[in-house]
């Protein structure tokens, strides 16, 4: 088998946190809610935590399923 | 509720998550070669992932939508189902019960009942099992795909068949692994999708705090949000005190419940039965690579699961102090309404005699079919006939003034209110990612039990590894589209979902019996077991026959729905149905408990000490933990998770 569930955990949480965060930029007001830009700050974390995901599925390890 | 609308970043949010599950299922395809490996993924993932696919098999979008009814309807007496239910079950399961499933090589819990007893017990658990799992996937879908029609205006059919369609497409590739690898993706995407909402709704409730004032203040009088009947009262901690309304019995608590119901028939009974026999979630512990990771993975999931009711039942707290709370716009949606239904009421508003409000509320509640609040109508009218509404504002009020509550509705309508378009991609995502990954996980589970339990053992034994490996592929095929026949079936029924948790109850609640019995208790024989059980499901059946609730008896004392039981006679209302599926559980299990034991006792053991090493306690060399830290113990990190509960417990005593 041998695929790290990092890497697509990593990778989609890092595409939708970019996404999210770029359009909270772009849209301003519209992704104000209660006070917060919701779509920046949250982005932001998922960013971060695809990041996050990602390195640790780049120093491997003992993550994949045996052969 | 108005259909929601999705802008393209949320569509795009969505696409790219269909697009990573289907790129997994493929790429996991190619390393897919024995049934061993489609059915069971060979033994081989790492602790933590199927640590979370342990708990994200169980996080099905019904239980997600439902916890947060609850939570709105019981408030944080709902996290009994965690704090009091699922973690002893699962540090149970961890600490006693892995080591046989995994131990015994067992492919199955079906498979392990046959080696410890016999074929009459496999025979029977794989059957009740095969055809509850196939129902419950159904069930769900249905009930998912229908509120995607009603929510999102999506195409019933459409949903449910493309739904499906991705499912079959990456669980036909890469088998189990790609269930149990979508799973934790799903697990990350609910606590992502979720979290915000809790958080946004809590910030426009004032804080902690004030939520729990607001819920105080219902609790006192929970008629005023007719929440209950008029004259209901409550201490002000029934919605925010998890034990110590059950302390003044069923008419001092929401839930309806006593504090033994409580305990035994949901935390011992339930909690247990599901969490140590459901094939569904103990498949993904035995999954596992060794021993000592299918030990640890109940326990992993321990952790997030202790803390999930905040992520899922604190939603329904606050969606009921927002509505006790004027001026912040929101209310529990009311149940669905046809526009068509709501022309007709604005109708009446408009044609209405503002002297006489009470004839226009008549119509006006006729015209919906839902009781509405007077004075609110009365109000509608008189502001009508001073000129001051327009249509769309008639239609909003009559909207709130409605007086039922779809408590289903909850998380859904939060969303609305609080996820922009963006956030909302991610929310709604999330929730047909449980959607999906409940039917994946229905349908592995069911794959495994036909193909290894019922087929090789029943119709095709003694075939080489690759006719089963096919097998496993077509019965993917099969159990998908079984599931989408119970689907419309569902869809035909409106009690669907109350026929498929008396199964549970009836077919689950024994069957722990049975497993306690057989895994402590060598004198236990496979006649006693069979019959045990047979007798636990007869006997929880006739109990439901003869009990029914308070409620579901008319003014003359006649049973109105046969589906709440009584339909044979009533012996006995329980004031609740919670408390109804409580105690039969719980007469379920001692039923079958006693039962198991009594012809045990009188039939003669068929298996000697040597064939039953490795299935029951006493015959098993204890496994060696030496030369693990103190601190890595199964049992050490049980005792911690169970202490980490009781904290809760205590905090919201």
């Amino acid at each position: 088998m041998g695929l790290d569930i990092r890497w697509p955990i990593g990778l989609l949480f890092t595409l939708i946190g970019a996404l999210l965060a770029v359009f909270g930029v772009c849209d301003g007001a519209g992704s104000v809610s209660v006070g917060v830009n919701i779509n920046l700050v949250w982005g932001v974390v998922l960013l971060v935590f695809g990041g996050l995901m990602l390195l640790g599925a780049f120093h491997g390890g003992k993550n994949t399923p045996a052969a | 509720m108005q259909p929601l609308h999705l802008a393209w970043i949320d569509e795009t949010i969505l696409l790219t998550y269909v697009a990573f599950i289907l790129g997994i299922g493929w790429a996991l395809g190619r390393g897919v070669k024995t049934s061993s490996d489609f059915l069971t993924s060979g033994r081989s993932i790492p602790t933590w992932v199927t640590g979370l696919a342990f708990i994200s098999a169980n996080l099905g979008a019904l239980e997600l939508v439902g916890m947060a009814a609850s939570g709105a309807k019981y408030g944080i007496a709902t996290a009994h189902f965690y704090w009091l239910g699922a973690i002893p079950a699962m540090v149970f399961l961890a600490v006693f019960m892995m080591p046989f499933y995994y131990g015994s090589k067992a492919r199955s819990v079906p498979e392990y009942l046959k080696m410890r007893f016999d074929e009459r017990v496999r025979a029977l658990n794989s059957v009740a099992f095969a055809v509850m799992t196939i129902f419950a996937s159904g069930i769900s879908m249905n009930a998912v795909a229908k509120l995607l029609n009603q929510l999102l205006g999506w195409d019933y059919n459409v949903a449910l068949w493309v739904g499906s369609g991705v499912v079959l497409v990456y669980v036909l590739k890469g088998g189990l692994t790609s269930a149990i690898y979508t799973e934790v993706l799903q697990f990350f995407m609910i606590v992502f999708g979720f979290a915000p909402v809790v958080y946004l709704g809590l910030k426009d409730a004032g804080g902690w705090q004030a939520m729990t004032h607001a819920l105080q203040s219902v609790a006192v009088h929970p008629a005023a949000l007719h929440l209950k009947p008029l004259g209901t009262v409550f201490a002000p901690n029934a919605w925010t005190s998890a034990w110590r309304p059950l302390f003044g019995g069923p008419g001092a608590n929401p839930m309806g419940v006593d504090l033994y119901a409580m305990v035994f028939g949901l935390g011992f009974v339930l909690s247990f039965g599901y969490w140590c026999t459901d094939f569904l979630v103990v498949q993904r512990a035995m999954a596992a690579r060794n021993m000592g990771a299918a030990r640890n993975t109940p326990l992993v999931a321990a952790v997030p699961k202790m803390l999930f009711p905040f992520l899922v039942i604190v939603p329904g707290m606050i969606a009921v102090a927002l509505t006790s709370m004027p001026g912040k716009g929101y209310r529990i949606p009311p149940p669905i309404i046809a526009q068509t239904s709501y022309d007709k009421a604005v109708e009446a508003v408009k044609n209405g005699n503002p002297a006489d409000p009470a004839t226009v509320a008549a119509t006006v509640g006729s015209a919906l079919g839902q009781k509405v609040d007077a004075a609110k109508i009365a109000a509608l009218v008189a502001d009508n006939a001073a000129g001051k509404v327009d249509d769309g504002t008639i239609r909003q009020r009559l909207y709130d003034s409605v007086t039922a509550y779809d408590y289903d509705g909850v998380i859904l309508s939060l969303m609305k209110k609080y996820c922009p378009a963006g956030l909302l991609g991610l929310a709604l995502t999330a929730l047909l990612a449980s959607f999906m990954s409940g039917m994946a996980g229905n349908v592995t589970a069911f794959n495994t039990v036909f193909t290894y339990d019922l087929y090789q053992a029943y119709f095709a034994p003694g075939k080489n590894d690759r006719h089963y490996f096919v097998t496993g592929k077509v019965v993917t095929v099969a159990g998908i589209v079984l599931s989408i026949g119970a689907s419309y079936f569902a869809s035909m029924y409106n009690n669907a979902m109350d026929v498929i948790q008396l199964v549970f109850a009836f077919v689950n609640a024994p069957l722990f019996a049975t497993f306690l019995l057989g895994m402590f208790w060598k004198r236990a024989t496979g006649t006693g077991a069979f019959l045990g059980l047979l007798g636990g499901i007869a006997g929880s059946a006739l109990f439901h026959a003869f009990t029914t609730v308070g409620s579901n008896l008319d003014a003359a004392g006649l049973v109105i729905n046969g589906m709440k039981g009584g339909y044979l006679g009533v012996l006995y209302a329980f004031p609740s149905e919670m408390a109804q599926n409580f105690w039969l559980a719980s007469f379920a299990f001692s039923a079958c408990f006693t039962l198991t034991l009594l012809v045990s006792l009188a039939t003669k053991r068929t298996k000697s000490d040597a064939q039953l090493t490795g299935l029951v306690y006493s015959l098993t060399p204890k496994i060696k933990t030496e030369n693990q830290a103190w601190y890595a113990r199964p049992g050490v990190v049980g005792a911690g998770l169970l202490l980490g509960c009781l904290i809760l417990n205590v905090i919201f005593w």
